[in-house]
């Protein structure tokens, strides 16, 4: 293992101002993805710098009655915050569908955002990977790639992003905040992640040396009735292989308000926004439903054993919006 | 010949529920397992693996990393010792030639071994690693495990691999219903929750190792071969061992430790990293099983032909014998069984839970739960009309054969009896129900052992054999043991074990552990009894006797005898996510005499739970263009977590064997040995779509419902 100098922030400026603009150097918070990557070679920081105890582990109402949520707050307290788990329960379920508790426990949500792909060949350094090494190929899309992307993806890496909580942050509108050395700034979450084109190696929006501080959740009626789905390979402690996050107002039988967002099936929590427009205003039947899936998965380019992945989320959806409806219904 | 009958004494222990003796040690850390032992001057290797999947060593740049801080030295095919390879070791096999580590620049696969850089801490030993330097020049390599390849030849491994009776084709010809199907299962590995870990060191010109094994006197005879040694020389200890399953026998660790601890006179400890335990501590290979019966249309069979593809190394015949359980389950006037292997670049496969049972079972219980299905039979009766009434290719009689007791009991009490057969049928809520069966058996085998018993002037008494508790509890079962053949409370035993020096004794393996060293501890205990005159003084030094029961085992009549079981499932399958989950499951089994039913039923529990994962969830991945395997860690590799086990039930029926001196049967294999069948029958019942390759993995639910 590479030898690495270790500081202990005491503040945001100071752990800005730690890091610098030191390519070599990584904050460290739950260490829960970091430290694996770090013995498997994949990151190999010179410096690392502590930001797990800043003053970043609230959970507060904001003044427009959103949620402001430390990066430093565990995984475990976000879900089970009260306040979370009252007003956007489609929140709790995808955190408490991650991991394990003892992960939960230790990773932050600044540290669930920007997590690495869990993609073999990525983590394998006797392999190629253009996330990890830049212009070298992309095994995976003639290899092993059942749990690969199946929207959004390139030539150049068709890794899927392994977050569920960075799903449900999707369909929330959640915005990402952060500091630097130039001062703050802000980028909501369907931003925060960049296309994979032909760098798949650049992941996020945020700019070099940004430290994430919070995320805002603006208020939303509609999430107060939501749902988060997981299918994995086994009932705890897997990546999924496809989930869905949605929340659903219908009134009178006509869906009022939708959000859907899908996971594990793009390099990024994966917005359904064409579902979203056959959705809002249409009938609350399985017909709506499925036609929404449909609607999203249309831009579905599978690869040679993954294209089960677009039954799924079809299947998914029409399950969880359905199960949405009824409640609604009763 | 010492005495072993047990006649007259009354059981206290044996048969009654006792903690583990060592358990307290093991929960407060007391317990020190073979990597946490001190030792002064200890240095520390890293082995360091191909990263080429086939072809020869150019190079190795040694120059930069032996100048790298605390490096001592970089053993590889250039300056190892010469290993002696030609033998047939204790277990009937010759030795892996990936044990037999840097003999040459030849690499037969991805994560062979190809040096050892040893340094002053572990760190440094796995810095340096991770820097050398090895340049390979590569060959075109082939890891494809593929039906029909004309290169498979048949292996014996420890069974024939082929038994033939009768005219196959012209019973399958006669048969009015007629099975034919392929099942498949992945590659699969064994992974204790202790790495692999061993500390060599000469003391006085003997060889000390202290290690993690299944047999101190099967390690010991390794490496007395391997390094040309008097094995009265060689001393090797395993105190506590953290679950071996087959994989931890002599590996390329425990031989490079040896070598270093030689070359740099000073004790090296070699741990083997989760990474490395994919390609150097063996693993299951994968199957492709045809099945074919034919039958009369009340299901009797007429025709049984079980042939069975495994996949060995190009180094080490190793075979996976799916096709031997045929031989011991069910007749058939014409019955064939068949193990084949092919030669690819990958590493060696090994001995892993219940080899051959655990895929064999999986394929012949299916393609059974076919044929009920077929015939319109329940899949009990059909079983149970298939009885054999001795050995169907051996011909000699069963030594207790209580499979339909198994069945009938675990009916009862799974309410087998209400089961609508209609597949497809039962929901609940977004969830189709479905239950399933299959039947198991396992050899029960024993193997020469020697055992020493001491009695002590303060009327205690020390047991010391070279047994090995790899986390079975046998410390625990051969304490009970020995205070019953003593007829004394279980206070006054201590077992001592894991110690080569206690003399040669079975390993633990093959489910015959505890038969054979009980068998051990009852030969001697009878001796001393007879020694221990009432109401004499016994010396300071005590009264020792000393067994061996390889004139005892050879006199044993020759019969079929094995463990039995009958395995019960109930899954939900939802079809519209692909996910299964298993609700309940039940095992009974006939298993001889139950030593301590808190851990059997651990054992056996632990077995099905196996049997969870091989259906749902294990599956090794490699990589075709680079050789080698992908997701190489426990989070890539799943198995069955707490969330994925329902309630599981395991409980056995009276197995009494009158003529057997120890009447214990091995009970280490046989939960796993069906489980995954009745799992993939009940997910048949639920939906009505047969999975015969394992996993049965929610893409595979998902895309046979689209088919279907």
């Amino acid at each position: 293992m590479k030898e690495f100098t270790y500081q202990k922030a005491a503040d945001v400026p100071g752990a800005v101002a730690l890091l610098g603009a030191d390519p070599d150097a990584r904050f460290l918070a739950g260490g829960t993805n970091l430290v694996d990557l770090m013995k498997s070679g994949v990151e190999r920081p010179a410096r690392l710098v502590d930001v797990r105890e800043l003053p970043l582990d609230r959970i507060e109402t904001t003044a427009d009655d959103g949620l402001r949520i430390g990066a430093t707050v565990t995984n475990s307290d976000l879900a089970a915050h009260p306040e979370v788990r009252r007003r956007y329960p489609v929140l709790t379920q995808a955190v408490l569908a991650g991991a394990s508790g003892q992960l939960r426990n230790m990773a932050t949500v600044g540290g669930n955002l920007l997590q690495r792909t869990r993609c073999a060949y990525f983590t394998d350094l006797t392999k190629p990977c253009n996330k990890r090494d830049p212009g070298s190929g992309c095994p995976a899309i003639r290899g092993e790639h059942h749990n690969h992307a199946v929207l959004g993806a390139s030539s150049h890496c068709v890794a899927v992003h392994p977050s569920d909580m960075a799903v449900a942050l999707a369909a929330l509108d959640g915005v990402v905040h952060y500091e630097t050395a130039d001062g703050p700034g802000e980028v909501p979450i369907g931003w925060l992640y960049l296309p994979v084109a032909e760098t798949p190696h650049r992941e996020t929006a945020l700019p070099p040396g940004a430290l994430i501080t919070h995320l805002t959740l603006p208020p939303s009626p509609v999430a107060a009735h939501s749902r988060y789905r997981k299918v994995r390979e086994r009932a705890s402690y897997a990546f999924a292989i496809g989930s869905i996050a949605a929340a659903l107002d219908v009134r009178d039988g006509v869906v009022h308000d939708a959000r859907v967002a899908f996971g594990a099936v793009a390099s990024r929590p994966w917005r359904a926004r064409a579902a979203e427009r056959i959705l809002i205003g249409a009938q609350a039947v399985t017909e709506t439903f499925g036609a929404a899936a449909d609607a999203e998965m249309a831009a579905a380019r599978p690869l040679a054993h993954n294209a089960y992945k677009v039954t799924l989320m079809r299947n998914l959806t029409v399950a969880v919006l359905g199960e949405l409806a009824e409640e609604a219904g009763r | 010949m010492t005495s072993t009958s047990v006649k007259g004494a009354p059981v206290r222990a044996v048969g009654t529920k006792h903690v583990r003796v060592e358990g307290r040690d093991k929960v407060t850390g007391k317990a020190r397992y073979a990597g946490e032992v001190p030792f002064a001057h200890l240095a520390h290797g890293w082995l360091v693996l191909s990263s080429a999947a086939r072809g020869r060593i150019e190079a190795i740049e040694t120059e930069p990393v032996l100048a790298m801080p605390g490096v001592l030295a970089v053993l590889h095919h250039g300056n190892a010792l010469r290993l002696h390879t030609d033998f047939v070791g204790m277990l009937g096999t010759r030795p892996d030639p990936t044990c037999a580590v840097f003999q040459n620049d030849k690499v037969p696969h991805v994560g062979w071994p190809v040096a050892l850089v040893v340094a002053e801490t572990p760190e440094q030993a796995r810095e340096a690693a991770e820097a050398l330097v090895v340049h390979y020049e590569q060959q075109p390599h082939d890891v494809e495990f593929t039906g029909g390849d004309p290169n498979a030849y048949p292996v014996d491994g420890h069974m024939p691999a082929v038994t033939d009776k009768g005219d196959l084709e012209s019973e399958l010809a006669a048969s009015a219903v007629v099975i034919d199907a392929e099942y498949t299962t992945p590659e699969e590995h064994h992974h204790p929750m202790e790495p692999h870990a061993a500390t060599a060191r000469w003391d006085d010109g003997r060889l000390e190792l202290t290690d993690s094994n299944q047999g101190a006197t099967w390690v010991v005879a390794e490496l007395a071969n391997l390094f040309s040694l008097d094995p009265e020389s060689v001393r090797v200890r395993s105190e506590h061992v953290g679950g071996g399953f087959g994989s931890k026998g002599v590996r390329a660790h425990q031989v490079a430790a040896v070598m270093a601890a030689t070359v740099l006179q000073r004790p090296v400890r070699v741990v083997l990293t989760r990474r490395q335990m994919f390609t150097l501590a063996g693993h299951r290979s994968p199957t492709i099983q045809r099945v074919r019966l034919g039958a009369d249309p009340d299901g009797r069979l007429r025709a049984l032909d079980h042939r069975a593809l495994s996949r060995t190394s190009t180094v080490y015949d190793f075979v996976e014998p799916s096709a031997g359980v045929a031989r011991v389950m069910y007749d058939a006037d014409a019955h064939h069984t068949e193990n084949q292997v092919v030669r690819l670049d990958v590493p060696s496969p090994t001995w892993m839970r219940a080899p051959g049972e655990a895929p064999g079972s999986f394929a012949l219980e299916a393609a059974l739960d076919e044929l009920a299905e077929k015939c319109g039979v329940d899949p009990i009766a059909l079983r149970l009309r298939n009885e054999p009434e001795k050995g169907p290719v051996s011909g000699l009689p069963f030594a207790g054969r209580n499979l339909r007791a198994c069945f009938e009991e675990g009916a009862r009490r799974f309410g087998w009896a209400e089961r609508d057969p209609r597949p497809g049928v039962r929901r609940d809520g977004r969830w189709l129900l479905g239950t399933g069966t299959a039947g198991a058996s396992f050899g029960a085998g024993a193997a020469p052992s020697t055992a020493t018993i001491t009695a002590q002037a303060d009327g205690s008494f020390t047991v010391s054999i070279a047994a090995a508790d790899i986390g079975t509890g046998a410390r625990t079962a051969l304490t009970l043991v020995a205070a019953d053949a003593l007829e004394v409370p279980t206070g006054r035993i201590l077992v001592r074990l894991g110690d080569s020096a206690y003399g040669p004794a079975m390993i633990a393996g093959g489910s015959m552990g505890t038969r054979s060293w009980s068998w051990a501890v009852m030969a001697a205990a009878g001796e001393l009894r007879e020694r221990l005159v009432p109401g004499m003084e016994i010396p300071p030094q005590g009264i020792t006797v000393r067994s061996d029961t390889t004139e005892a085992i050879a006199a044993l009549a020759r019969k079929e005898r094995h463990s039995f079981g009958a395995q019960f499932a109930e899954v939900a399958v939802d079809t519209a996510t692909g996910e299964v989950r298993v609700r309940r499951m039940l095992g009974i089994f006939a298993a001889g005499r139950i030593v301590n039913p808190l851990t059997a039923k651990g054992q056996f529990t632990g077995g099905m739970i196996w049997g969870i994962s091989m259906a749902l969830h294990e599956e090794a991945r490699r990589d075709t263009v680079y050789g080698g395997p992908l997701g190489a860690d426990l989070a890539g590799y799943h198995i069955a977590t707490h969330a994925d086990v329902p309630r599981i039930e395991a409980d056995w029926v009276d197995d009494p064997d009158p003529e057997d001196p120890v009447g214990i049967k091995g009970i280490g294999e046989i939960g796993i040995v069906g489980a995954a069948a009745a799992v993939a029958n009940a997910v048949w019942h639920a939906t009505g779509v047969r999975h015969r390759s394992l996993p049965i993995r929610p893409d595979r639910v998902l895309t046979a419902v689209r088919l279907a």
